[in-house]
């Protein structure tokens, strides 16, 4: 019997315990959801799989009854729009930066301490004073976001770029190379992929501070739906749609990671070693 | 043709004496094997003729004309690793110093310029051995591969002097030997002035017009910071010498224990 370290899945077997969390968990839901809904037909806590179906299709397939729009889809677009210019801006920010940092003594010994002390700032903690200095419109959501994962992105991008062998650096001024020539085709086209890395670690976090400024001022987007749901206890609608918010999160992901896999086919052969 | 002049060259960190009074003068087209335990300052000694380092008194000329602060193109350099870009193909690593000279903004060509640098580089590639690895990544080739391609790159910008810091010291026997010949076959051609580093002794016979040895005079453990290392062994070498020749003479330079190791665990005095 070989030891537990080395016993390995089948194909077969592979699938099945893959899925086998996934069955467990709507599983216990369903039988949670029939035991309290058989004690009272109208409890809202665990709502059948046929109210969560017709919670979705009312959210998601019939126009508002009162704005004649598609609610879910209006939500999608608002939340997704701050989501992508919130990481947008990040991104740049955390490439210009880091990279400043991570390749220029000067810049280092100018930023590396402050962005140490920025990057413990809880983020939700000036959420307030981005409220009251930028208005409670969409700038001040944007700029949580940036405040939450800019930092991080940052320190990170420096931090990679800095783990570049000082060989590379040496070798690119041998053939001829100017600081800027260092930038742009040495350590940038380096750096994309790692970066990319980044984004993925930092998506969490800018749904956790996209949903949190959502939640207490906005008139639309899916953080602000499900809050606004909340009050009326309507599990039915909320559920779908926390399970919408982590498909979309879930595809973001796996997207980029596809992308990295695409773009740098150099990366992960490089990565292997 | 390149002479190099070192001139009573000292490289101390804090109060730990790395290197004192090196002088060396150097001829055109000679290449100088660079030996010694390791910790001696070999490698130090040739990041200061690299200028990524600067000696802490004394001066370093190359044609009479002091070192510049930083590197130049005029000296090229193989390391032992990351000498190659990982990003970029075979191809694209050596045209990588034809488009940043003809390219100041992007470092990039397109088009025509493009295809002609190209066209460069992928004779290069065929000089050291590796046309049909043009479009591989450094990832995919092999260590020897990868030495040929980091010469290659550091050749296409013509250098006047090439630094070598244990270019071949990771690769098997067999792959050394052609590596070998390839290097002198080019050091021929090119009349550049190679300085290289090694840790192994039969190498540095077999390539080099000059063996130079580093070590300490002074070992004891007290003296140890405030004494550096210096040229201890001077050894010219006839570069018509037939091949057996040199190598004999390596073989019985360590035979009759001439303070040079024959690796790197040899003396182990300078660590």
């Amino acid at each position: 019997m070989p030891r537990l370290v080395n016993r390995r899945p089948g194909r077969a077997t592979r699938v099945a315990l893959v899925a086998l969390p996934f069955v467990l968990a709507v599983t216990a839901y369903a039988i949670g959801s029939h035991i309290r809904l058989s004690e009272n037909p109208n409890d809202k806590l665990l709502p059948s799989f046929a109210a969560l179906a017709d919670g979705l299709s009312r959210f998601a397939f019939e126009p508002d009854r009162r704005t004649g729009e598609i609610l879910l889809w209006v939500d999608t677009v608002a939340s997704l729009g701050r989501l992508a210019i919130g990481i947008a801006v990040s991104t740049m920010l955390g490439l210009a930066v880091g990279i400043g940092v991570g390749l220029l003594p000067y810049a280092r010994t100018t930023l590396a301490s402050f962005l140490a002390v920025l990057s413990m700032i809880p983020p939700l903690s000036v959420l307030p004073i981005l409220f009251i200095v930028f208005g409670l419109g969409e700038l001040s959501k944007v700029m949580l976001i940036v405040f939450g994962i800019a930092p991080f992105l940052m320190r990170d991008v420096a931090l990679r770029v800095g783990e570049l062998p000082a060989e590379q650096i040496v070798k690119a001024q041998t053939l001829g190379a100017s600081t800027w020539q260092i930038v742009t085709r040495v350590v940038l086209p380096q750096t994309w992929p790692r970066l990319i890395d980044a984004v993925r670690l930092s998506l969490g976090a800018a749904w956790l501070f996209l949903i949190a400024a959502e939640a207490i001022a906005s008139e639309s987007g899916l953080g602000y739906r499900i809050f606004l749901l909340r009050r009326y206890l309507a599990m039915d609608v909320i559920l779908p749609y926390v399970a919408w918010i982590t498909i979309l999160a879930f595809l973001f992901d796996w997207a980029l990671r596809r992308l990295q896999a695409r773009a740098f086919p150099w990366f992960a052969s490089e990565r292997r070693g | 043709m390149t002479a190099v002049s070192i001139r009573n060259v000292w490289k101390s960190y804090g109060d730990q004496v790395v290197l004192e009074n090196i002088s060396l003068e150097v001829a055109p087209h000679a290449f100088v094997s660079l030996v010694g335990p390791s910790g001696c300052g070999k490698s130090t000694f040739l990041r200061m003729l690299l200028s990524q380092e600067t000696p802490t008194r004394g001066a370093i000329l190359v044609d009479g004309a002091p070192l510049a602060p930083e590197p130049t193109p005029d000296r090229g350099v193989v390391f032992q690793k990351y000498s190659v870009y990982p990003h970029l193909t075979a191809l694209e690593n050596v045209a990588l110093g034809l488009e940043l000279a003809r390219s100041p903004l992007l470092g990039r060509l397109f088009g025509a310029r493009r295809r002609a640098v190209m066209e460069e580089a992928a004779e290069s590639l065929e000089a050291v051995g590796l046309a049909t690895a043009r479009d591989k990544y450094p990832a995919q080739l092999s260590g020897g591969m990868q030495q040929r391609l980091a010469i290659a790159q550091a050749l296409i910008k013509k250098p006047r002097i090439l630094l070598l810091d244990e270019p071949f010291g990771a690769l098997d026997p067999g792959i050394r030997k052609d590596i070998h010949d390839l290097m002198l076959d080019l050091w021929w051609r090119t009349r550049m002035t190679v300085f290289m580093v090694s840790h192994d002794l039969r190498e540095a016979f077999y390539l080099g017009t000059r063996i130079i040895a580093f070590d300490r005079t002074r070992t004891r453990p007290e003296e140890r910071d405030a004494y550096g290392a210096t040229i201890t062994f001077d050894m010219p070498l006839d570069p018509s010498d037939p091949v057996k020749a040199r190598i004999r003479a390596a073989e019985e330079a360590a035979a009759r224990g001439l303070d040079l190791p024959l690796s790197d665990g040899g003396a182990g005095r300078c660590h």
